[in-house]
């Protein structure tokens, strides 16, 4: 509990620190109060006893500060948790130490911003209470918007107020189907109102079908915006083409992962029947997402937007295998979220950092880099390739795991687990695949290889870069990575290859937390089917999760 | 008098338990009468002590009745809510002496100015600064005097003391013609407004024959067994509604709010943006007790008055957010999120006494502190010695004033209903107080409202944060008074540290939601057998 409370106020901390040391120490400061968290989280990790239960732990309560609002201040995580609680601590540093030479005004602001983020993700992912969750939810939101609307890109603003308007309204949506549950559960017991997420999980679970129905739309409408789905996804893009690098980092590796964490841990859970239902519309809404988004990505010339586009296709992606509802699916969407996390994070960084010398995100003016910088080709083709699926790095495994997911979520396949996804979602779905090869490899050739181009010396016709004036580049040569950046990357890399190379661990760990999410559903899906005519032969198979496992297995 | 029981007769004869409550009212009121006498004084350092006299007086009141307010003595005087003085008092005397210094140095600056430079010399006649504080005090006075109700004399009356008051300090608060036009314009709808709370009481005091609340709920519970209640009384109480509506700033009478807190001082439009509110929530509050809540918890106000309440609720929190969004003004932006902040806060009184008005008056207390937060935030800073009105002034205020763009970033966060800040509690209530009434319209409706308010309330975080100082901002600088700044910082960390005390005051607020109206009339009834 105490390490859990330290992830919490460690960061809090430092934010405040970072406002009372000078202008130049921030920096330092920052950085060593995220290592700090780094270690806290690494002692968590080793602490944790349930990486193999499914279990909660610490799960305990400690202040009780708002009982009287029926909030509990309860913390505690499963396996799943602690990996994207680990990832937060390991990103945060990393997109700390490519901003020192990005970030040269009001640094103090800077790095306590992430750290206030730090703060609030940190709570979000350890709350075993709603309201709790929510606070670090919504709390993100304050640091997030000042980063991208204070040290952004031109058009920074009108980013930054989408960005706000959007999570607001949709975590609101989301708190008024918790709030919902929660006052029902009060009237319908006689108790007083309990935000508690066990509590709420299990009376949602008893509600009839039509109440599902609304209570899911709402809490998953409101993290749909997060995710983010099709129709409400446009803040995305904007936010990732003005963010600072860090900022970027941070948004597509931590903060939209907490709206996909919501989905898992509130959500599915809450209102199961509700889930069953909704799930063609919202499958339907990422399949329109990881088409649409492909294609739109074929045609970006600014590098980061279209990393921005491609992250809105692979969250959809996941987000699909989570609405097969078996394991397969669902542990795919769970490893998703980091292998996510971690290649997309690395592409933000090396584009990140071209920017920093060339001022253009443009690939028709800036290409050909493999001549210029190396080091830093090697970098972002190898994460380009993560993101992209390559067997051997981490993207292929929790990507084959999807489609196997999808695939196999058929009521009429004996040998797969029944759902209302099927093989034309796994065959759709496997077409982005051949249009992420496309756009990918578009951008790696314009933009790593074939002839060098850069920008001449009034680099500013093309992207006009933000009120922070960076020195004239053509003066001084460019030059490739330095150490600084280079360690930045490394821990990134290092973990994409280790997963892509031997996902058992994780997946191990992983296996547990997906089937507690997938349990109620199994019940469900049998009673479907014992309606229907042809069920016995069917529950069979339901019963017997042998085929995906199986299949699973191989690729281990 | 039909119901006149003996209980009834002890209450109005027996006056000694209420005046013993009446004490912290005295305090305020002596309080009152030393500031307007100072402020005449010739010795300039009597004259300045004249705030402090103010918060001397309101920290006084505070102690007084926190001695006096016992439950025992509560019940004594027979009030219908016998805790709910407690909490607004304490809740007045806190957020008063964040006005009181808010406003230091605002007024009578030019003339104490020639004073001390020895270019003019001291002439009572020009000077207001005593008069500004003892009408804040009666003001705040008068809605402590709301909670003693036990009639709807004593109710009227505590009520216009409430109101009066603040016609002039919005009158004499800035001394230019704009605070003329709007004092005017405030006094005559606000004449306009108690007409129509008066002709709704006497339309009530038509169909009970009384002006006793609890008498009257004996009546109206005789009614409703025997054919529901009578339209007169129905008719009455709407008549009030909309009376009251004026304090709030609600759906009908909204209109004037966005003018008149332009046209009066900063610290005299935070006044106005909250004392006014507690006013009408609190006699709101009394008069719906009598028509038909119970103790036992189910709302059972007439169908039509709910209805009422609910369409006043909606537009109200719907025209306020938009009317917000289009300003340029700041003040004005605030006006109109007052305006929806008193629609939030309707929904409490909606969902009924267990469960809506311990919200209410819980908003009402998270309000009032990220309100003044705001407020005197702008009453903190000023424009080549004007005030600052537009958002613009805001760009770059971090700079030029750090701590005042905190406070007011943090105010605005905080009305905007960003978790921990104390606004989210406060909002968190109200929601769960509509779902548990049922009002799931209403509680969407709230939560799309919320999601508008903070597209505007950003902007009070954006433009002293985000936005460079532009050549417009060049002569904007704090206040030479540093209590403004003071306040303003206050009640911001206010915003943050009050979360940590959520459980003690979401406590304080339901004990002042208890009604004690069922239990007096059992007890009459068993008298009169």
């Amino acid at each position: 509990m105490t390490l859990a409370v330290l992830l919490i106020v460690l960061p809090l901390a430092g934010a405040i620190l970072c406002f009372g040391v000078s202008e130049r120490a921030a920096k330092t400061v920052g950085l060593i109060a995220s290592l700090a968290v780094l270690a806290v989280a690494t002692l968590l990790a080793f602490e944790f006893p349930a990486w193999t239960t499914g279990a909660f732990w610490p799960n305990e309560e400690g202040w009780k500060l708002f009982t009287a609002f029926g909030v509990e201040f309860r913390l505690g995580t499963d396996a799943v948790g602690v990996l994207l609680i680990v990832l937060t601590a390991v990103l945060i540093p990393c997109s700390m130490l490519v901003s020192f030479s990005a970030i040269t005004q009001r640094q103090r602001g800077f790095y306590a911003q992430f750290l206030f983020m730090e703060s609030a993700v940190m709570l979000a992912f350890l709350a075993r209470d709603v309201i709790l969750f929510y606070i670090g939810y919504e709390f993100t939101l304050v640091p997030l918007f000042l980063i991208v609307a204070i040290w952004g890109g031109h058009d920074r603003r009108p980013a930054a107020i989408k960005l706000w308007v959007y999570s607001f309204v949709g975590s609101v949506i989301s708190l008024v189907g918790f709030i919902y549950l929660a006052a029902g559960h009060a009237t319908d017991t006689g108790t007083p109102i309990n935000f508690g997420v066990q509590t709420l999980v299990e009376y949602g679970q008893t509600l009839p079908a039509s109440t599902q129905w609304w209570v899911f739309l709402a809490i998953m409408g409101g993290f749909a915006v997060k995710v983010p789905f099709v129709p409400v996804h446009s803040w995305l893009p904007l936010a990732h083409g003005e963010a600072p690098t860090a900022g970027s980092v941070v948004l597509a590796g931590i903060v939209i992962k907490i709206g996909q964490y919501g989905a898992l841990r509130f959500a599915f859970p809450m209102a199961p029947e509700g889930a069953l239902a909704l799930a063609p519309f919202f499958a339907a809404l990422a399949l329109i997402g990881i088409l649409g988004m492909s294609l739109v990505c074929w045609v970006q010339n600014d590098v980061k937007r279209l990393v921005a586009y491609s992250s809105i296709a692979h969250m959809g992606l996941a987000l699909l295998a989570m609405f097969a509802f078996n394991v397969v699916g669902m542990e795919g969407g769970i490893l998703y979220m980091v292998n996510h996390g971690l290649s997309t994070a690395g592409m933000f960084m090396c584009i990140g950092i071209m920017y920093e010398r060339y001022h253009t995100k443009d690939m028709e003016v800036v290409g050909g880099l493999m001549q210029r910088m190396p080091i830093w080709s090697v970098f972002m083709v190898f994460f380009a390739m993560a993101s992209l699926a390559l067997p051997g790095l981490n993207g292929f495994v929790s990507e084959f795991l999807c489609l196997l997911g999808i695939y196999t979520a058929d009521a009429g396949m004996k040998t797969g687990f029944p759902g209302i996804l099927g093989p034309t979602y796994a065959f759709l779905a496997a077409l982005a695949l051949v249009l992420g090869a496309l756009y990918v490899l578009r951008m790696l050739q314009k933009f790593v290889f074939g002839p060098l181009r850069e920008p001449s010396h009034g680099h500013g016709g093309h992207d006009s870069h933000g009120p922070h004036g960076h020195g004239n580049h053509a003066a001084h040569a460019i030059h490739d990575l330095n150490f600084r950046e280079i360690v930045a990357m490394a821990p990134l890399a290092i973990a994409c290859l280790v997963i892509g190379i031997w996902p058992k661990p994780i997946l191990n760990v992983i296996e547990p937390c997906a089937a507690n999410v997938v349990a109620p559903y199994v019940k469900l899906i049998e009673r479907d089917l014992a309606n229907r005519p042809r069920a016995a032969a069917d529950v069979d198979a339901i019963t017997a999760t042998t085929a995906p496992t199986a299949a699973k297995g191989a690729i281990q | 008098m039909n119901t006149m029981t003996p209980a009834i007769l002890a209450a109005t004869t027996n006056l000694g338990p209420k005046f013993m409550l009446i004490v912290p009212e005295a305090v305020l009121f002596v309080g009152a009468v030393l500031c307007a006498v100072m402020g005449l004084s010739h010795v300039r350092a009597f004259r300045a002590l004249v705030p402090w006299v103010a918060v001397v007086a309101l920290i006084a009141t505070f102690a007084t009745m926190l001695k006096v307010w016992t439950p025992e003595a509560a019940t004594a005087a027979q009030l219908p809510m016998p805790m709910l003085g407690k909490y607004i008092i304490a809740l007045l005397c806190v957020v008063g002496v964040g006005h009181v210094l808010a406003s230091i140095g605002s007024v009578d600056r030019a003339v104490e100015r020639q004073v001390a430079s020895g270019t003019g010399a001291f002439d009572p006649v020009r000077v207001i600064q005593g008069e500004f504080y003892a009408f804040i005090l009666l003001s705040l006075c008068g809605g402590m005097l709301l909670c003693h109700a036990t009639d709807l004399v004593w109710l009227f009356l505590a009520f216009e003391l409430c109101s009066l008051p603040t016609y002039v300090l919005v009158a004499i608060g800035r001394g230019a013609d704009r605070s003329m036009e709007a004092a005017i314009k405030y006094f005559f709808l606000g004449a306009m407004s108690t007409a129509t709370l008066l002709l709704g009481f006497a339309f009530l005091y038509g169909a009970t024959g009384t002006l006793e609340l609890s008498a009257m709920r004996e009546s109206f519970q005789m009614q409703a067994q025997t054919g529901g209640i009578g339209s007169v009384a129905i008719v009455g109480m709407l008549l009030a509604v909309i009376g009251i509506c004026f304090k709030l700033a609600a759906v009908p009478m909204h209109f004037y709010a966005p003018d008149v807190y332009e046209g009066a001082s900063s610290p005299v439009a935070a006044f106005i943006s909250f004392v006014p509110k507690v006013q009408g929530f609190v006699t709101l509050i009394v008069l719906l007790g009598t028509v038909g809540w119970s103790a036992n918890g189910d709302s059972s106000i007439p169908p039509v008055i709910a209805a009422v309440l609910w369409m006043i609720a909606v537009l109200t929190m719907t025209l306020g957010n938009i009317g917000a969004l289009l300003q340029r003004s700041a003040k004005r932006m605030l006006a109109y999120s007052s305006i929806a902040n008193s629609g939030y806060m309707l929904v409490g009184i909606l969902a009924g006494p267990t469960i809506g008005i311990d919200a209410t008056l819980l908003y009402l207390l998270t309000y009032g502190v990220a309100n003044l937060a705001t407020f005197g935030s702008l009453a903190a800073i000023e424009r080549n010695g004007h005030e600052v009105d537009s958002i613009d002034d805001l760009a770059g205020l971090r700079v030029r004033a750090p701590m005042v763009a905190a406070a007011l970033a943090i105010g605005a966060l905080s009305l905007t209903g960003i978790p921990p800040l104390l606004g989210f509690w406060g909002k968190l209530d109200l929601f769960v107080a509509s779902a548990e009434s049922h009002q799931r319209t209403l509680l969407v409706i709230m939560a799309l409202n919320s999601g508008v308010a903070a597209f505007y309330y950003l902007r009070l975080v954006a433009m002293p944060f985000v936005q460079e100082a532009t050549p417009r901002t060049q002569g904007v600088s704090p206040v030479p008074s540093v209590w403004p700044r003071l306040s303003a910082l206050i009640f911001a960390a206010g915003c943050i540290a009050l979360p940590f005390f959520a459980n003690q005051l979401k406590g304080e607020a339901a004990a002042a939601a208890r009604t004690d109206l069922d239990k007096q009339a059992t007890v009459a009834q068993s008298v009169e057998k």
